[in-house]
């Protein structure tokens, strides 16, 4: 293709119409990524059934919507569904024994099942349309501006309940577990209920995620939640990265969360402007695993880079020479 | 105030790796007993302390403390009447939590965690005093990460949990093996006073035989999953290197010059 009349081809206009929907968009997977926050930075736990919980989500607000529900009705009735699921993830992890990632894929499996029940019993209804013409939603593209606002408000809400959580005592005991299990039990907390509580609180969130997101795109689908677990752990490290730049480790509890909310944001953004240079929107999924997986690896590259046998191989021969 | 009742552990049982870690274990700890513990690698000290802090179930045998039968509860219950420091100094605190955040945790011990504020300004100023008794300047830096401090100085923070909360019994399992002589020092001396000032109810796992003999009321020596020595009082403060070297060969039936190596 001709380079010229590729950029020509580009219209910034377009680039700037689309950014407030990107907001909108990184503002709902930003709440989804808190969820994740708290299992794989708080309890160390690397848990996949949100890719399933997140669908649950959207499948019970869609359903409870076309019931008559409102919609903040059927978003608490989302989160309580997406607790359950965590819950179910972690008894198989506590009572059963099975590894954390495993009890995750397997509830994740199974949530398939349950969320085209949840849509539509044996009719098989993989997709459910809600009507913002027809419904009250508290969030839809159709009016972007409003759809920013209502994910600022629940942003504000979400934070603060869990910046409270996490202080008490109870939430104390969550971070402890993460943070030290040998220690944790030796101080009297049941880790096992702690990794529970943990996950069903997670879940609860990416629950809420997944009924905004209904909302806002104005159907549920059976694939929505296919690879959030990606765009969540994205999130959290660019929300991560962003935060140690900007206070050089010195955050607050609260600011950190926040932070992640906009590294949901950003990447949304930045998905915004990788379509309109017009890439292949098939290798999204790739692009976005090999920024994640990059940034995973930094940390254990950086260690590297100061100590490793490669490294300390070298420094000898230079002395030895 | 600690009563272990004929407590048997088999570890790996039925395998190749079978280890009688513990066989038939009787000991009786009286209030304010400070007993140091030593013995050979494999003799089953860590396991004792292990069978009383429940890390895991016991095969035979219960334990009591203080008159309460603690043989069927978990770990994470018998808690609430044992305080602990490990070997490891990473072991004790939660690396990612500030300083007074885990003197929190600490504080709950045996507590019902609920949903009020996990670290109040009140207890903040307890904090505040203990750590100061400390000499580390930790009471100055509250609001810091503990992974950002030294083994050392997470020793002797560690120790201040076991005892924030008076626990019933103080378990040391040679919580200064892993330090440099000078830090494990201060850190012996520091639990000295610890356990003198409230008046616990102790036991100390020692590879160091001068340790085990200048602390403590009460010294026993393991073998083989048994203890083959229990010395108190007078007869402990006039012990020697040499008297607990020959016992132990009377005792274990040991080759004397094997000796040095089973002890040290």
């Amino acid at each position: 293709m001709n380079i010229a009349a590729y950029f020509a081809s580009l219209n910034p206009l377009n680039l700037i119409k689309g950014i407030p929907g990107s907001i909108a968009q990184g503002i709902v997977w930003g709440l989804m990524a808190l969820g994740v926050y708290i299992t794989f930075r708080l309890l160390d736990i690397a848990d996949l059934t949100v890719d399933g919980s997140f669908t649950t989500g959207g499948a019970c607000t869609a359903i409870l919507i076309l019931a008559g529900w409102p919609a903040w009705a059927a978003l608490l009735a989302a989160m309580v569904a997406g607790l359950l699921a965590g819950l179910v993830t972690g008894l198989l992890h506590t009572r059963l024994g099975i590894p954390a990632i495993l009890a995750g894929i397997l509830t994740q499996f199974a949530l398939y099942s349950v969320n085209l029940h949840i849509m539509g019993g044996f009719k098989g209804a993989a997709n459910k349309s809600i009507n913002p013409d027809q419904f009250h939603l508290l969030i839809t593209l159709r009016s972007v501006p409003q759809a920013i606002l209502a994910g600022l408000l629940l942003t504000a809400v979400s934070v603060a309940v869990l910046y409270w959580y996490f202080g008490t005592e109870q939430g104390s005991a969550i971070r402890a577990t993460g943070s030290n299990p040998a220690m944790s039990r030796a101080q009297g907390i049941n880790i096992d209920t702690m990794k529970v509580l943990g996950l069903a609180i997670s879940n609860a969130m990416v629950a809420l995620s997944g009924g905004l997101m209904a909302q806002y795109q104005g159907f549920s689908d059976i694939n929505m939640g296919r690879g959030s677990i990606v765009i969540g752990l994205a999130a959290v490290i660019i929300g991560e990265v962003l935060c140690d730049a900007v206070f050089r480790k010195g955050a607050s509890f609260a600011v950190h969360l926040i932070f992640i909310v906009i590294g949901g944001v950003i990447y949304y953004v930045v998905v915004g402007v990788v379509l309109w240079l017009k890439l292949p929107s098939n290798d999204l999924k790739l692009f976005t695993a090999v920024v994640v997986a990059v940034f995973l690896a930094v940390p254990y590259l950086q260690a590297r880079a100061k100590s490793s046998f490669k490294l300390a191989g070298r420094k000898g021969a230079q002395r030895n020479a | 105030m600690l009563d272990i009742n004929h407590v048997s552990k088999t570890f790996n049982p039925g395998t190749i790796n079978e280890k009688r870690a513990l066989i038939g274990l009787d000991l009786h700890l009286k209030e304010g007993d400070f007993v140091t513990v030593i013995g050979g690698n494999g003799a089953g000290k860590s396991t004792m302390l292990n069978a009383v802090a429940g890390v895991w179930p016991v095969d035979e045998g219960s334990v009591v403390i203080d008159g309460s039968d603690v043989t069927a509860l978990p770990e994470y219950r018998r808690a609430a009447f044992i305080g602990r420091v490990f070997q490891d100094p990473m072991m004790g605190t939660a690396p990612n939590m500030q300083i007074e955040e885990n003197l929190a945790l600490a504080y709950r011990r045996g507590h019902k965690r609920g949903l009020s504020w996990g670290v109040t300004r009140a207890e903040r100023e307890l904090y505040r005093d203990k750590l100061r008794t400390l000499g580390l300047g930790l009471e100055g830096r509250m609001s810091s990460k503990v992974g950002l401090l030294s083994g050392g100085q997470r020793q002797a923070l560690t120790l201040l949990m076991a005892a924030l909360q008076k626990p019933k019994l103080l378990l040391l399992d040679e919580h200064t093996a892993a330090l440099d002589p000078a830090t494990a020092a201060k850190v012996l001396e520091l639990s000295d006073r610890v356990v003198a000032e409230n008046g616990l109810t102790a036991m100390m796992i020692t590879h160091n035989m001068k340790d085990a003999i200048s602390h403590g009321n009460r010294i026993i020596m393991m073998n083989e999953g048994k203890i083959i020595l229990d010395i108190e009082g007078e007869e402990k403060k006039k012990l020697t290197k040499a008297d607990l070297l020959q016992k132990f060969a009377e005792v274990a039936g040991v080759q004397e010059e094997t000796d040095e190596v089973l002890l040290s």
